[in-house]
């Protein structure tokens, strides 16, 4: 990828599913590095578990065939072997779960104060996101609702299902804290480039602190079977430079002071 | 080195065009919030927007309508709580049926 770079391809990475697609989305968040890293290190110790397996396998039927082997031998007890089969299990299972345990536990610390907050909450069928940071009264908001686009309504070049006609958007390289929470039935907010997937519950507020690493459009759907329009509430984060956020968001809250 | 420079000019003057210094431009934003509160480390935040919420109307309540120091308080709840759960404890707390320590 970084060669390809050097070489002034322009290199789109993955933020939204592909057809056939097999592995993950690119990352967005450290985090989501952390998960693909994770899935990679198991993967070693996978990988090497199914080779020696299928060659125990290959190798027992082989040497042990009855055309072989008429006569069966009855061994039970073999200290040497069941010392090995007991300690190098118990090895792959601590290498598997001591990285496993550091991502899980670092994916929900609270590190450092967030820059913004945002307010995810499910509706059937849609997200409404509230940015109230910069209220100075209950009422003041910048709130909206965020639905998909229907099918015949769609452009040349945006994806079935998946677009939005109110993008969250968010800057980017920034800690960001995203409150999820429902309206009405449970619902779940996924992003797979950030790596975040978080329960939206009615009378509950789930935290979740991304730091979206590059700017970028990020898509995701709702993850928790919410009623028959559940296919049809999509997520899409779009992450700008700290600078375009800010200019977006104070020109969206003039109009409003304005009419107050 | 030189070329740098002069795009850097460039860019300058296209800004100037775009934003004359004269005219009004929007105030920047500061990008500020709730900060992470140790009383709330886990995932679940409901406590924290509540505990925010009375925080704020006892400060209130203490020491007058208009104390600049409740208002960090504000801001903290307005970040946190879903503004429709505001407005229900809003209302609650108006009919007297608030069900929290004020």
């Amino acid at each position: 990828m970084i060669v390809l770079k050097w070489l002034f391809l322009t290199i789109s990475p993955c933020d939204a599913a592909e057809p056939w697609q097999l592995g993950s989305q690119d990352a967005a968040t450290p985090i989501m590095q952390g998960i693909i890293d994770l899935h990679h290190d198991i993967f070693f110790f996978l990988i090497l578990i199914l080779v020696f397996v299928l060659w125990i396998l290959v190798r027992a039927l082989w040497h042990f065939h009855y055309k072989e082997n008429a006569i069966p031998q009855r061994i039970v007890h073999g200290t040497t072997i069941e010392i090995l089969r007991t300690i190098f299990p118990s090895l792959i299972s601590m290498f598997i779960a001591i990285p496993s345990f550091a991502l899980l536990y670092s994916m929900d610390e609270v590190v450092v104060d967030p820059a913004i907050t945002i307010k995810a909450i499910g509706h059937q069928w849609y997200w409404t996101y509230e940015y109230s940071d910069y209220n100075s009264s209950d009422e003041q908001s910048l709130t909206f609702d965020s639905y998909m686009i229907p099918e015949e309504d769609l452009e040349l070049g945006q994806s079935r299902l998946l677009e939005v006609d109110n993008r969250v958007v968010v800057p980017a390289k920034t800690h960001l804290r995203i409150i999820v929470t429902s309206a009405d039935v449970p619902h779940s907010w996924a992003v797979p480039s950030s790596g975040v997937k978080c329960d939206a519950v009615p009378g509950r507020l789930n935290q979740i602190s991304i730091l979206v690493q590059r700017e970028g459009v990020y898509y995701g759907q709702c993850s928790e079977i919410c009623g028959t329009n559940h296919a049809f509430t999509p997520i899409v984060v779009e992450a700008v430079p700290r600078k375009d956020y800010g200019s977006r968001v104070s020109n969206q809250l003039i109009p409003q002071t304005g009419e107050a | 080195m030189a070329k740098q420079y002069h795009l850097e000019n460039e860019v300058k003057k296209v800004k100037e065009i775009v934003a004359p210094q004269g005219e009004e431009t929007p105030d920047e934003i500061t990008l500020k919030t709730a900060p992470a509160d140790f009383r709330f480390p886990t995932t679940n935040q409901t406590r924290h927007c509540f505990t925010r919420y009375i925080e704020y109307h006892r400060c209130v309540a203490a020491k007058g309508d208009d104390a600049p120091e409740c208002e960090k308080f504000a801001k903290f709840y307005r970040s946190l709580c879903p503004s429709e759960w505001v407005d229900r404890w809003n209302e609650q707390r108006e009919n007297g049926t608030f069900p929290g320590p004020l």
